[in-house]
């Protein structure tokens, strides 16, 4: 203990992880740079709805797909009354990016002391080897990681198209991230609204579930072993608050929409992948060029991919439920039907969380070019294809295959660099053979 | 013994051949008469109605005028039922008849129509099995299918309304269905489906290939032609096949289905290789119920054959502007249909009435007039059923010489054309534009559009402008699509301005398909059929106030109800769309890659989430090994 540095005990000078004394002060020095923050991308965000670009971002199929266009939304209102003028939802939109921004910045911000503070249990109870110094992290570092997240999210290029185009995907992520912020304020109640409104939106965040209730059960010491009641207590309640919401909010639907028909064209359609319009995902050209017998056999394959995870990764983290929900975040938006920017945006916000990762990442090089191209890639082949004709769907395909390549690369890679973090705390950083020569660490 | 029994069956044979013989002799003395009786009746009988038709209608008329009844009687049922004069004993009834009109082009438009009316009742319990004139086939598809009203055409080409004025069957290109079901049936759909197999057999089409995604339910725009009063639009279907092509073995059941064949009478003329090198041709088959006299006590099956052609004599016939039946036909003609009770030549020589445009012989001294599509036109009139009408050499062949070459045609009052606007192959924008050419009256117009599903349609971009200003349409019926189910169908009505352009613009998407819905050559692009404008005219006679016509002066003050307005339908140009296509060439390649990456996702989750992190012992190297196992047989510690 005595080789520790002070700044790890005597953390209330740097790191104001005692709301009572360190709020007011915190509330001041950091309000200024959100604050500023926001009216930069809400600034960014109006020249763009200004310009033509907006028109041009609106129609792009990387930003918008079938089930989060604006266009759509608009063409239901129409529907619902031939006449009316359609409601104009620019402010609507900046509105659901700046909640999304602020949610994520205040849910880390409190996942941030906690870390900070399970580190320092940790650490007062000597469990850490002691060469493993270089990796405790210090509140100065983890000082401007919230502020980061939301710069993350809000000044994303993706973000920032996705809002332009009007994407109804940003809704969506605001749930997510008030979702997340509630359970990691400890809510049981509201966090499993929010995930009952994330689920009613499209399927997929039915495997937010999982690290939900790890969290809340972490949070209200309830050890996670399948002999206790109190485990199973909880997940009765947690999923009873669930399921009476969704039950709530089916049966508001069914009420207001007075038939089941939404039903099937809303589930049905994320679920059957009937609009193969191309997008950044995996299932638009499979399926247009899938032989009709094996279609439903690949659909199935394809659409339990995206929940298969669930399960096999809350056990390896079952310790680490919001990396969990960061994994399963990614998993989502890389294996979902319809997938978007937005959704790539939202997990991306996360990356400043894991900043004490990068040393273990492996391929941040290879993957950050891959991304940065196929970005740029993806407008230049479309052009070449759908205006210019010089090129065919598959130099699209090809893009998107690379893309989500790339994508898979960067989560196993966080995940590899997780796990590898976690095995330093565990058994010391610098490993040596039997022989006394360096070691190194490989996978068996 | 053999022979004895051998006897038996001979006696029995003989027997039941001679019996078999009685009943068919006695049956052909039955028919026989009967058949000659109508044959010798129905001229009378015909010439008759002329007759008193002619005294109702114009006695202050010449005697050389003849009457005529109302040729675009199928327009005016729109807004009437059909009456009919009365016809005589026979139960059927059987006319031919055969208009052509010199077009200010140069073309010629050859309007064929035959028509059998029979009274009898399909729907009755009691079995029709007896069929003359009516065809045996048609007959049987009414009955099965509980079917109303049937419309059914094929076109080749496109009717140009701006050089050619308006036909007077309107038809979309390619084929064009629509049926009106008895509201017995329960199962509308499934027995549309029937229909529309069973109907694709009998004309050889590819109707089979109209199904949910190219069938709609017009609610305003196809209204029963025929008596009745019935318009819940859940017993109509629509549907139209823009890329269908009409050829040779479509028109051959057709003519199959006339009394006569291809025998004798105007069918005669119909030779497949002379009615396909043309500029248009359109074949048609309207059924439907209607009235057998004009108090309406007993009603009637009208069957209405029609065939319209443009020839475009103007370019084969070598600079020289004449033409004749021969050289439209390569036939003449020699007799009328022995079966039908008239069967009539008219030439329209409205725009000829001093024999200044062009020449006709041999001459005929039998004029007619009639109010088509609005406008009051003159006919000489041929009648086949008299044998002076062929002159000395037993044929008519018609020649029209031209003299000049100018000549004015009224314009249509209704025009309308449409396109596709948009480059790339992501969007696009539909327009429709609307022509009112009258100059001083605004009539509403009841637009029809049925666009396949995979051009994804957005009602809110939908803009009506005519003159620059938004015209709001005062009815607009809308069913969105759903995907590989139904298409969309957008009805509205929209006023037309006086002397104006009436554009409506639609913007929509075009949808990636899977790669078995693309049709043989994608890259040709996807046919979306015609518009369907229909719309009550106004009369170009009751425009015409000063007219220098020989009319009777207290006939012309007020324009008179059925001379004021008119019904017309129009169809556009369909549309050729095309839609971003795949790579057909890759299936397996793109099952594999994109499988494999699923598999890399796959495989390094699994990865990290089954092995852990273990210190890398250097394994020794093969010499090493190969030493380490004979040390250890020898009983030898290892290396």
């Amino acid at each position: 203990m005595s080789g520790l540095p002070g700044f790890l005990i005597d953390d209330r000078l740097h790191f104001p992880s005692c709301p009572s004394q360190g709020g007011q002060r915190f509330l001041v020095e950091m309000a200024a740079p959100l604050t500023l923050l926001l009216v930069l991308a809400v600034t960014i965000r109006a020249a763009l709805f200004r310009s033509s670009l907006a028109e041009l971002i609106a129609e792009r199929v990387e930003v918008v797909s079938p089930i989060t266009a604006w266009k759509r939304v608009v063409e239901g209102l129409a529907l619902l009354d031939l006449g009316v003028s359609p409601y104009s939802g620019d402010v609507f939109h900046e509105l659901a990016d700046v909640i999304t921004a602020v949610a994520l910045y205040m849910a880390v911000k409190d996942y941030n002391k906690q870390v900070f503070r399970k580190q320092k249990f940790a650490l007062e109870a000597d469990r850490y080897p002691l060469d493993c110094l270089e990796l405790i992290r210090s509140p100065k570092e983890m000082y401007y990681i919230p502020l980061k997240v939301a710069m993350f999210y809000l000044l994303n290029p993706f973000t920032i198209l996705s809002c332009v185009a009007k994407s109804t995907c940003g809704l969506n992520n605001a749930v997510v991230a008030l979702f997340i912020f509630s359970t990691i304020k400890g809510n049981t109640l509201l966090s499993a609204i929010f995930l009952c409104l994330a689920t009613y939106q499209s399927i997929y965040p039915l495997t937010l579930c999982a690290p939900a209730m790890l969290y809340l059960m972490q949070r209200q010491y309830i050890p996670v072993n399948f002999r206790r009641a109190s485990f199973w207590w909880f997940i009765a309640q947690y999923l009873f608050m669930y399921l009476g919401s969704l039950f709530v909010l089916i049966c508001l639907s069914f009420f207001l929409l007075g038939s089941w028909d939404y039903m099937p064209s809303v589930y049905g359609f994320i679920l059957s992948v009937p609009d193969l319009t191309p997008n950044i995902g995996l299932f638009w050209y499979f399926f247009a060029e899938m032989f009709e017998h094996f279609r439903l056999f690949f659909l199935c394959v394809f659409q339990i991919n995206v929940f298969f995870y669930t399960i096999p990764l809350s056990v390896k983290l079952k310790e680490h439920p919001v990396f969990l929900i960061f994994m399963q975040l990614a998993v989502i938006s890389i294996f979902k039907s319809y997938p978007t920017v937005g959704d790539i945006a939202l997990y991306m916000a996360f990356l400043p969380v894991w900043s004490h990762l990068y040393r273990f990442l492996r391929n941040t090089f290879l993957v950050s070019c891959v991304l940065l191209a196929c970005s740029t890639l993806f407008p230049v082949l479309w052009h070449l294809w759908i205006y210019a004709g010089s090129a065919n769907s598959n130099f699209y395909y090809a893009i998107t295959l690379l893309f989500n390549v790339a994508q898979i690369l960067l989560v196993s890679d966080y995940f590899y660099a997780f796990l590898r973090r976690e095995h330093h705390l565990t058994y010391g950083l610098y490993l040596k053979r039997k022989d006394g020569s360096e070691a190194t660490l490989v996978l068996k | 013994m053999a022979a004895h029994r051998c006897c038996f069956p001979v006696w029995l044979f003989i027997l039941c051949s001679f019996s078999l013989f009685i009943i068919a002799g006695s049956q052909e003395t039955t028919v026989a008469p009967e058949q000659h009786a109508s044959v010798l009746d129905n001229p009378q009988t015909a010439a008759e109605t002329a007759e008193q038709t002619a005294g109702e209608s114009g006695g202050v008329e010449e005697r050389r005028w003849e009457g005529t009844e109302v040729r675009d009687a199928a327009a005016q049922k729109q807004a009437e039922p059909a009456v009919l004069q009365p016809t005589p004993q026979p139960k059927d009834d059987f006319q031919e008849e055969l208009v052509v009109r010199p077009l200010h082009s140069g073309d010629i438009y050859a309007s064929f129509q035959f028509r059998t009316l029979w009274e009898t009742d399909f729907m009755r319990g009691n079995k029709v099995s007896h069929y003359r004139l009516f065809p045996k086939s048609l007959g049987q598809v009414i009955s099965k299918f509980s079917v109303r009203e049937l419309h059914i055409s094929f076109t080749q080409g496109y009717w140009r309304t701006m050089q050619w004025g308006q036909p007077y069957l309107p038809s979309p290109p390619g084929a064009e269905l629509w049926v009106w079901f008895q509201d017995s049936v329960t199962d509308v759909d499934a027995t549309w489906k029937e229909l529309t197999n069973v109907l694709s057999g009998i004309f050889c089409a590819s109707l089979n290939f109209i199904d949910s995604t190219n069938t709609v339910q017009p609610s305003a725009s196809f209204k029963p032609l025929g008596i009745g009063n019935v318009t819940d639009h859940r017993f109509l279907r629509y549907a139209t096949l823009p890329r269908e092509i009409v050829c040779t073995e479509n028109l051959t059941p057709w003519k199959k289905l006339l009394p006569c064949g291809s025998k004798a009478g105007l069918a005669v003329l119909l030779k497949s290789e002379k009615l396909f090198h043309s500029s248009f041709h359109s074949q048609a088959v309207h059924i439907r119920p209607v009235c057998q006299d004009w108090q309406c006590k007993t009603t009637s099956w009208e069957l209405r054959q029609t065939l319209n052609v443009v020839f475009d004599l103007h370019n084969s016939g070598q600079g020289k502007r004449e033409w004749s039946l021969f050289k439209m036909f390569s036939r003449t003609l020699t007799e009328a249909c022995p079966l039908a009770s008239s069967s009539k030549i008219y030439i329209d020589i409205t725009d000829n009435p001093e024999g200044e445009q062009f020449e006709l012989s041999p001459a005929t001294s039998l004029l007619s007039q009639a109010m088509v599509l609005g406008d009051r036109r003159t006919f000489s009139v041929y009648d086949l059923t008299q044998q002076d009408t062929f002159g000395s050499v037993r044929s008519l062949n018609l020649l029209i010489r031209w003299k000049s070459t100018e000549g004015d045609m009224l314009r249509p009052l209704l025009h309308a054309e449409r396109y596709v606007a948009g480059y790339g192959l992501q969007t696009g924008e539909i327009h429709t534009l609307m022509y009112n050419h009258h100059p001083y009256r605004s009539f509403p117009v009841l637009l029809l559009d049925s666009v396949p599903w995979y051009l994804r349609l957005y009602i809110h971009t939908l803009t009506v402008t005519s003159k620059g200003k938004d015209n709001k349409p005062s009815y607009i019926h809308y069913q969105p699509s759903k995907d590989r189910v139904r298409p969309h169908l957008l009805e509205m009505l929209v006023q037309l301005p006086p002397n104006s352009v009436t554009e409506v613009t639609v913007q929509f998407e075009r949808a990636l398909l899977k790669w078995t819905e693309y049709t043989p050559d994608p890259n040709h692009g996807f046919y979306v059929g015609s518009s369907v404008i229909s719309s009550l005219v106004p009369s170009t006679v009751a425009m015409d106030t000063n007219s220098t016509r020989e009319r009777p002066l207290f006939s012309s003050f007020f324009p008179c109800k059925e001379e004021s307005s008119y019904f017309v339908r129009v169809y556009t140009e369909p549309l050729l769309v095309n839609l971003p296509t795949p790579d057909f060439s890759m299936p397996y390649n793109v099952i594999c890659l994109t499988c494999t990456v699923v598999a890399v996702g796959y495989g390094s989750l699994y990865n990290l989430l089954t092995r852990s992190f273990q210190i890398e012992e250097p394994s020794p190297g093969l010499a090493k090994r190969i030493a380490n196992v004979i040390r250890k047989m020898r009983g030898v510690p290892p290396l």
